[in-house]
């Protein structure tokens, strides 16, 4: 580390803390062991601040900003575990489950999922929205893996991971709004892309099962996405 | 091997192809042309195709599932190709006040064709706007290019109808 | 060409007016065009030609006049005579009675509500000036403020006439301009860009696409002089594809501008450069938001990302980046030539100049108006607008498009500025304001734009992408006669999730339709429930 770099003083929840001047809110609550929900987020990956979880509150300002990219300050007042914040998690985990079809039960990431796990963890008991049970494709073209939409919940982990670590980008997102949707090349099955290395990153930092290994029933899917700040580590100690 | 954008073969014999490729080359090759390529391709070839998109990735070096995410976006691209006559009509604000989801449906009905798609025949698709910025004269519908303002559901259905026909 | 040529160009130009007797005006703007401008045009000059008066009298195709519901218009000058709803067969009749009494069933008197009550800073051009000729601006004293700016002014001093005037941006958040254009000018990146951001999405506005196609050389004029005020050196023009003749018209603006050295390496013999391009949207109304914007400019899908950083720290390919809107711009010459005072002596305290407004809907007199900030929306719709046509009732006026809200009867007498809007519950907004009368439903209207908002949502964050359909579906059970008051409060409930965590404008921005429209007609949307919870 440059002995350049500052460092700052912050309050979160209520504790103080220090960090350098170029961390995120995120990264310093995670070092001083306070939790905050996060899905789209994933160490290694560039940060996109789409899913909305890690909405932190902060003194002074009427809006409340994702700590997975909002920088320290100094003299920052941050609130993580507000009411309200919780509130509008759990609506927000709320609209995720009610957008696809999220049926646990049966689902190869059951047990493994990190969306399951958040829903615990944040009390949701039930869906008070209305189910919209759109049918969306499962792709089994690809040998290894595959991919089931009505699991996706567009975090793109899976596009950041091929086109920023693979270096493939088979992977990325058509059309928008609610009729968005990931896709393989030229919106074509998994199974004919000429792009893919099948290396199965996506498959392992996806935090559902959408993406998953072939040949895994119910509950078996378990990801290993620990192959990522390792890869980053060993990529930087490669650069100096 | 990749080759330069300048080795790279057309398509097809068109020689169309040539426009597309003298607009991505005002753009330097490079990706933040890939948008103004688009519009070059639904100009000159009316839609986007696949072979389109397949060759405006390689010419500017972007990653298919990346062009199609960009021309999937946009819905002023179209990925099909259109009807013989098109038929626009504004949802806008002003329009819609003004009675335009009456035209829609009206046309709907009448083409047995949802908005958005091309009548099996393939003599018109019928699609819709946002805002046209026609409000002053609205509803607004266009047709085969030409604006219409004031259009009243009646000789508007009659209108495309008449051309269509034609 | 060096600023001096540019006296050469306005004398050679009114000298080359001065040999007609009249100019006749035909309307080339997209709502007379619409209405068949072109024939009209066409025709007048077929008989100027055969009565042999072409030599005497100047047919010009000009920007729009405003008054779009009678369209085509004509003018005729210097007898100050305008002729409405004209056709191609009625140029007999007009070229026979030049400068004696128009024919009664076509004229117009120029003394209307509708033109007495404006004012015009920006659209002082409009219907004046042939757009596709850069002498006719040039005439007017087109350019000239950038002869000041660039060669009697510092370009903080040019900074500090836009603070002075307390222009405040017209897109529709009322951001200070000047304020943005010093955060800009600090930077200390070689390379910045000025954006001006015509991808005017909202429903129910046209007021961008009007200035683009009347007075192309304006925003050019205004761009060039934030070039120079805060060191930037190129300028993108981002216009939304369904606007084919302002792209036309801006394309050959730019032409025009680059071979006069008025645009391009050291402009007019001066040390100061800039180039404009110009982009073309394609049908997504989410790249009127800044960072949405940027993303499209590089060739992307155009999603927004959090801010900040701010577009003025890290825009364009990670460059400082200001984007400002079409009106801002335009409101640039006259300010540099008039001084920052001479605006902030129009309008209210907080909110300065004019605004330029899309009146639409059920309202007589629909079209394009600019108003002093200040003036009572009844004063816009009752004076201006000429009231409700067929005897219809008042009910309520939209503004501010997917992001606005509607005003009941009760808020007409509040003056037009950023503030008053807001705490009616809804925005400035770029300047759409659609009428309504009592056949309109307000529980259709705030599903209108959910649709809408729905549609155009680019599904990266949660809250907009699945808040807005199901807000949606809410809205046609309700409009149904379905719902229960539980669906209600549930509609409540996202109308706050959706405003309070959604990434970009649009999402936050989205309820406001609904949060209106409950706050002053709640009653309707009551009348809707079922009954049984």
């Amino acid at each position: 580390m440059p002995t350049s770099v500052k460092v700052k003083t912050l309050r979160i929840d209520g504790r103080d803390v220090s960090a350098r001047e170029d961390q995120t809110i995120l990264e310093v609550a995670r070092e001083n062991d306070i939790w905050i929900p996060t899905l789209c987020h994933l160490d290694g990956l560039s940060p996109v601040g789409a899913c909305r979880l890690c909405l932190v509150e902060i003194k002074g300002s009427t809006k409340l900003l994702p700590a997975c990219v909002t920088a320290v300050e100094e003299g920052m007042e941050v609130s993580t575990q507000t009411e309200g914040l919780e509130s509008y998690r759990r609506m927000i985990l709320e609209l995720l489950f009610s957008e696809r079809n999220h049926v646990c039960s049966i689902c190869k990431s059951n047990g493994h999922c990190e969306m399951q796990t958040l829903a615990q963890r944040l009390g949701l008991t039930h869906i008070h929205f209305p189910y919209r049970y759109p049918s969306l494709p499962v792709d089994l073209s690809h040998e290894l893996f595959g991919m089931d939409h009505n699991r996706c919940i567009l975090c793109t982990r899976c596009v950041r991971v091929c086109a920023e670590i693979e270096g493939a980008h088979v992977w990325d997102v058509m059309g928008r709004g609610v009729d968005a949707r990931i896709i393989c090349d030229l919106n074509q099955p998994w199974g004919t892309s000429e792009t893919c290395t099948s290396c199965g990153k996506c498959v392992h930092v996806c935090p559902t099962g959408a993406l998953f290994e072939r040949g895994r029933s119910a509950s078996e899917m378990d990801k290993r996405p620990e192959f990522l700040p390792y890869l980053t580590l060993m990529r930087r100690a490669g650069g100096e | 091997m990749i080759l330069p954008p300048e080795k790279q073969p057309m398509p097809s014999d068109d020689k169309r192809w040539r426009l597309v490729a003298t607009a991505m080359r005002r753009h330097g090759y490079k990706s933040h042309g890939l948008i103004e390529s688009l519009h070059s391709i639904q100009e000159t070839f009316g839609y986007v195709s696949e072979d389109a998109l397949k060759f405006t990735a390689k010419m500017l070096r972007v990653p298919l599932s990346q062009a199609y995410g960009v021309a999937s976006f946009y819905h002023y691209f179209n990925l099909k190709p259109l009807g013989r006559h098109s038929c626009v009509v504004c949802r806008g604000t002003a329009c819609h006040i003004k009675g335009s989801a009456q035209i829609l449906s009206d046309l709907e009905q009448l083409f047995a064709v949802r908005v958005g798609e091309t009548t099996e025949d393939g003599s018109l698709s019928l699609l819709s706007a946002q805002c046209l910025g026609a409000c002053g004269i609205a509803p607004a519908v266009v047709l085969d290019g030409v604006v219409m303002g004031r259009a009243e559901a009646e000789s508007i259905v009659h209108r495309v109808e008449e051309v269509v026909a034609a | 060409m060096i600023f001096e040529e540019l006296g050469h160009i306005e004398e050679a130009e009114l000298e080359a007016q001065s040999r007609f007797e009249r100019r006749i005006h035909v309307c080339a703007a997209a709502g007379c065009l619409a209405s068949g401008a072109d024939a009209v045009k066409e025709a007048l000059s077929g008989e100027l030609q055969s009565t042999g008066l072409e030599e005497r009298c100047q047919m010009v195709g000009v920007g729009c006049m405003g008054l779009c519901s009678r369209g085509p218009l004509v003018s005729i000058q210097p007898d100050n005579v305008l002729l409405a709803q004209v056709r191609a067969k009625d140029a007999k009749e007009v070229v026979g009675t030049l400068g004696k009494k128009p024919p009664k069933r076509l004229a117009c008197p120029s003394d209307l509500p509708f033109f007495k009550r404006q004012l015009k800073v920006v659209l002082e051009n409009m219907g004046r000036i042939d757009p596709e000729r850069i002498e006719e601006y040039i005439a007017v004293g087109g350019y000239s403020a950038l002869h000041k700016g660039l060669t009697e002014m510092t370009s903080q001093e040019v900074i500090d006439e836009v603070v002075k005037s307390g222009l405040r941006g017209r897109g529709g958040a009322g951001y200070p301009t000047g304020l943005k254009w010093s955060q800009l000018s600090k930077e200390s990146s070689p390379i910045k860009y000025v954006v001006c951001n015509a991808d005017e999405g909202d429903p129910g506005a046209f007021m961008d696409r009007s200035v683009l196609e009347g007075d192309p050389h304006r925003v050019l004029e205004g761009m060039i002089l934030a070039g120079y005020a805060t060191g930037a050196t190129q300028g993108f023009i981002y216009v939304r594809a369904e606007y084919p003749l302002a792209i036309k018209r801006l394309n050959l603006a730019i032409k025009q501008a680059s071979r006069l050295g008025l645009l391009g390496h050291n402009i007019c013999g001066t040390p100061v450069s800039f180039g404009v391009e110009v982009r073309v949207g394609a049908g997504a109304f989410v790249c009127g938001e800044e960072t949405a914007l940027m993303a499209s400019i590089e060739g992307g899908r155009g999603t927004p990302r959090p801010r900040p950083p701010f577009p003025t720290q890290s825009g364009i390919w990670g460059r400082p980046t200001m984007i400002n809107n079409v009106e801002t711009f335009a409101n640039i010459p006259p300010i540099i030539r008039n001084g920052g005072k001479w605006l902030a002596e129009i309008g209210t305290e907080k909110s300065k100049g004019t605004k330029v407004f899309s009146l639409s809907g059920k309202v007589v007199n629909t079209g394009l108006i600019e108003v002093p900030m200040g003036i009572t929306l009844r004063e816009i719709i009752f004076e201006i607008g000429g009231g409700i046509p067929f005897g219809g009732k008042f009910k309520a006026v939209q503004t501010g498009g997917p992001s606005g809200g509607c005003v009941p009867d009760s808020g007409l007498d509040v003056p037009v500025d950023y503030e008053s809007l807001s705490h009616l519950g809804t925005i400035m907004g770029s300047g759409g304001m659609v009428v309504m009368d009592d056949s309109a439903s307000m529980v259709d209207v705030a599903r209108f734009f959910l649709d809408f908002s729905r549609h155009e949502s680019c599904g990266k964050c949660i809250p907009c992408r699945v808040g807005t359909v199901q807000m949606h579906g809410l809205l046609d059970k309700i409009a149904a006669n379905r719902a229960t008051s539980e669906d209600l409060a549930m509609l409540e409930e996202l109308c706050d999730l959706v405003r309070k965590t959604s990434l970009c404008g649009l999402g936050q921005t989205a309820p406001t339709p609904v949060v209106s429209t409950l706050r002053h007609f709640r009653e309707e949307y009551l009348s809707h429930l079922s009954g049984k919870a």
